[in-house]
């Protein structure tokens, strides 16, 4: 029978607080898992854009941080998908969206444009690591008594030559040009794959705050100046790490020192390496900021002169509800600040990094302030709903979408990677590299 | 960068994008317009004759297998307490499953208020559902097909292929669609399919005691809805959104959300 | 061009062919677009019987007149015969059979549904008798007085 004797709760309610006239289906039903999905696809666009730049327009000045970049867009890849599972009601049914895509729906374009992305990533740094890829089957194969790991990492390797092992300079100079060629191709794919991510908002006209043709353009600046912002923080983070493991002989951390021999690991040339590479990163970080702040103000500022019907809860929600979110947060610490902080004169790496961790913060208010707030008034716009994410999860809704799944998603990425470099080494210096 | 190094690079760009735009494929919208021509399903609601009593709230929970006591409902009714002074009041606890007995209107976490009888200058009910739209918002950006709409105009959510995504809950301007509790999917009206697809009355309608709700078919010039639409200064909600919704009103006003 | 650059699109077009041949597996074979089009219509077209084929709960009052003509006779010419006897008496899914018996709402809130007096002119509620609930008999069921297949208060 349908009558139960327990309150039965339904998804949204256990972190939605209605307030006024809200309609009775009415919840925050995208919460923290879909503030996370745009955020780390921004990364993985932001990330490989970086890269790009090396590869396709030749700024040499960003070679190191291009290929870590690279690597670790890589290691986000299948961390941007984690959040939409997550968000799921039916999670098993994901691959749906693969089997019978409804393009009509800007989430249906998700399956084709993402594996379609993964591809040319991994194309990508297979061109630009099949040199080191092939010296290392030959290096393992050399090697007379090999232990377990060994063993697993000749197999993977053998594996990933895909049956080449060319390293000519011929095959090498078309492994470059197949880098560029990829390169290129993956900058509109990026754009695409987190362009549309904002697609998915912009498009929703039942939405008074998320309808707006400038949304996807918005998400691709934003997701740039937060993909760069990641890198220079990890970077300068792995960099220290590694200039600690490299003093101290850990060579369990450096990939590139088991390959080539410690010596092709010096603490002191790191150190003017990372500085380097951070301050030049930091360049382009303001550029792309500049762009994103121009554009989410003008979203603001055009919102309140045309002022229709919807305008009276926006400035309610925009002014009062979520000004400390918005204009504190978001614009303050997560754009004003770190202006200041990368403007001032003689920028060292330490600054440089903790600027980068505002813009990263920043961008996440952003997205949170798009997200939720955009769920923060009814239907009705007479009445307004209180997101509180879950921090004690308390069942599995409550972690799927409260603060432990997203820091779970946080996570991820790292692990994949510390796995991925011991395969690739990211921070690998290779003068005949690309 | 050489001015050939640019062209090139530009080439490479644009190539790239093309290919990545080629994914995304639209149909004609035309095949749209090619619907079954005998039977358009249509819903009318009376605001003058409903007094409430959240009869159609309860039926539609039971019909449906909508638990009783979860806070989501196919259909609801909206109190609206006009002032003198123009200001509006309105509530609709639990979607009216119980009915109006109280003069407080439920504000949620604001309280609850008492507009005195002397200060109202008009009050009514509006009874919601989905309104079936001719161009469904929630259909259109259901990323696997799993909701849809039939030749006869009922949208209906595949509870077999739903994923959960939430994004048709997201693009319903009219706040009718949720999550089941226990099937844990998208969950909406049918205009009760399985009993209209019989020739019967959908279940709200028939639990109305007052009429207040009625179904029919559009394009049977003898039905009493279609006749009503037809004649009749008939509203529909929130039509800026260019659903073209089915659901009919006699007697909205401009409050009515 | 070296031809080894064309691996990884052989890795690649090999994913395709799986996805594509797990798609013909995977999907229904009814599952395509209808008549109203890719846009609207784009569904598992089984799941049209599938939604026709929902049971019905509720039948309607001539159903229940079929075997109760004894108690219907009354309600038929009181005021209260616009309301359908499930309202009260509860939807009879396969009674009698299945359930056997139908479990009656006599209470008070059901009634104060309607009769709970607001004050909400340009609505129905406006024309049907209320009472304050509050100093009506507060508690008291109301059928411990009324007769609700004949509420007429003159034959109280």
């Amino acid at each position: 029978m349908v009558e139960q004797a327990a309150q039965m709760i339904v998804h949204g309610e256990a972190w939605t607080i209605k307030d006024l006239f809200v309609l009775p289906n009415e919840y925050v039903y995208w919460s923290i898992q879909i503030v996370m999905y745009p955020y780390m696809t921004g990364l993985v666009a932001g990330a490989f854009v970086l890269s790009s730049l090396y590869h396709v327009f030749g700024v040499d000045r960003l070679r190191e941080i291009a290929r870590y970049a690279l690597v670790f867009s890589f290691a986000l890849l299948p961390v941007a998908m984690m959040p939409l599972l997550l968000h799921l009601q039916q999670p098993l049914r994901g691959t749906h969206v693969l089997m019978t895509p409804h393009f009509t729906s800007a989430i249906s374009a998700f399956g084709i444009v993402f594996m379609t992305y993964a591809c040319i990533v991994g194309a990508e740094i297979w061109f630009v690591y099949r040199k080191f890829i092939v010296d290392s089957v030959v290096r393992l194969e050399a090697q007379q008594a090999r232990k377990g790991l060994d063993g697993l990492l000749l197999l993977i390797y053998r594996g990933l030559t895909l049956g080449v092992r060319d390293v000519s300079p011929e095959a090498l100079d078309s492994d470059h040009k197949a880098v560029r060629f990829l390169a290129g191709l993956g900058i509109p794919v990026a754009c695409f794959l987190h362009g549309y991510a904002g697609f998915i908002f912009g498009s929703v006209k039942a939405n008074a705050l998320w309808m707006t043709p400038l949304m996807p353009v918005i998400f691709i600046c934003s997701a740039v100046v937060s993909g760069i912002a990641l890198c220079i923080v990890s970077y300068a983070i792995f960099m220290e790490i590694r200039k600690w493991a490299a003093r101290h002989g850990k060579h369990w951390l450096l990939p590139d020192a088991l390959a080539h021999g410690k010596h092709a690991v010096d603490a002191e040339h790191l150190r003017g390496v990372q500085q380097h590479e951070v301050t030049m990163t930091a360049r382009y970080l303001l550029i792309f900021m500049t762009l994103a702040i121009t554009l989410e103000l003008l979203d603001i500022i055009f919102r309140g002169y045309t002022a229709v019907k919807s305008w009276d809860i926006l400035r309610d929600v925009i002014y009062e509800h979520d000004f400390t979110k918005i204009f504190i947060l978001q614009y303050g610490v997560g754009n004003l600040l770190p202006f200041a902080i990368l403007l001032l004169p003689g920028l060292t790496v330490r600054r440089a990094a903790l600027a980068s961790l505002f813009v990263l913060f920043g961008v996440f208010m952003m997205r949170w302030n798009v997200v939720i707030g955009g769920q923060a008034f009814s239907l009705t716009f007479d009445g307004f709903m209180h997101y509180h994410l879950p921090v004690i999860p308390h069942d599995l809704e409550t972690f799927k979408e409260g603060l432990m799944g997203a820091l779970l998603v946080i996570a991820t990425p790292f692990v994949i990677f510390y796995f991925l470099n011991m395969i690739v080494p990211a921070f690998m210096e290779d003068k005949d590299a690309h | 960068m050489r001015r050939r190094d640019f062209l090139r690079t530009a080439a490479v760009f644009v190539s790239g994008a093309s290919v990545s735009l080629s994914a995304l494929e639209f149909l004609d919208p035309g095949k749209v317009l090619a619907a079954h021509p005998q039977l358009r399903w249509a819903f009318l609601v009376d605001t003058h004759k409903c007094v409430g009593c959240g009869f159609c709230v309860k039926a539609c929970k039971i019909e449906n297998d909508i638990p009783l006591d979860a806070n989501v409902t196919r259909t609801w009714v909206e109190r609206y307490v006009i002032k003198k002074n123009g200001e509006t009041v309105m509530d609709c606890p639990k979607g009216a499953l119980d009915g109006y007995t109280s003069k407080l209107l439920d504000q949620g976490k604001s309280g609850k208020v008492l507009v005195p009888d002397k200060e109202v200058a008009q009050a009514f009910f509006v009874p919601k559902l989905c309104n079936h739209c001719e161009l469904p918002a929630c259909v259109q950006v259901c990323p696997v097909g799993a909701t849809y709409q039939t030749a006869d105009g009922a949208v209906l959510v595949d509870r077999q292929w739903c994923i959960g995504c939430g994004y048709c809950i997201m693009g319903c301007p009219y706040g009718v669609r949720f999550f089941h509790p226990v099937e844990r999917v998208a969950d909406k009206c049918t205009f009760c399919y399985h009993r209209i697809s019989k020739g019967g009355n959908t279940a709200c309608a028939q639990a109305c005691p007052f009429g207040a709700r009625r179904i029919g078919n559009l394009r049977d010039p003898d039905d009493p809805v279609a006749k009503t639409v037809l004649n009749q200064r008939v509203g529909v909600l929130r039509d800026e959104y260019g659903t073209k919704p089915h659901v009919f009103y006699l007697g909205l006003n401009k409050e009515v959300r | 061009m070296k031809r080894h650059v064309w691996r990884p699109l052989f890795v690649v077009l090999g994913l395709v062919a799986i996805i594509l041949s797990a798609r013909m597996i995977y999907v229904p074979a009814d599952f395509g677009s209808q008549e109203r089009g890719y846009t609207f219509g784009f569904h598992r077209l089984s799941n049209e019987q599938e939604w026709q084929a929902f049971p019905a709960k509720f039948k309607d009052s001539a159903y229940c007149g079929g075997c109760h003509e004894d108690k219907t006779g009354s309600w038929e010419a009181s005021a209260h015969a616009a309301i359908p006897c499930e309202n009260c008496h509860g939807a009879a899914f396969g009674h009698p059979d299945k359930p056997e018996k139908l479990g009656i709402d006599r209470s008070r809130g059901l009634c104060l549904r309607c009769h709970a007096k607001l004050y909400m002119p340009s609505s129905g509620r406006h024309d049907l008798p209320g009472i304050d609930a509050e100093r009506h008999n507060p508690g008291a069921e109301c059928v411990a007085c009324h007769n609700p297949h004949n509420p007429s208060l003159e034959e109280m």
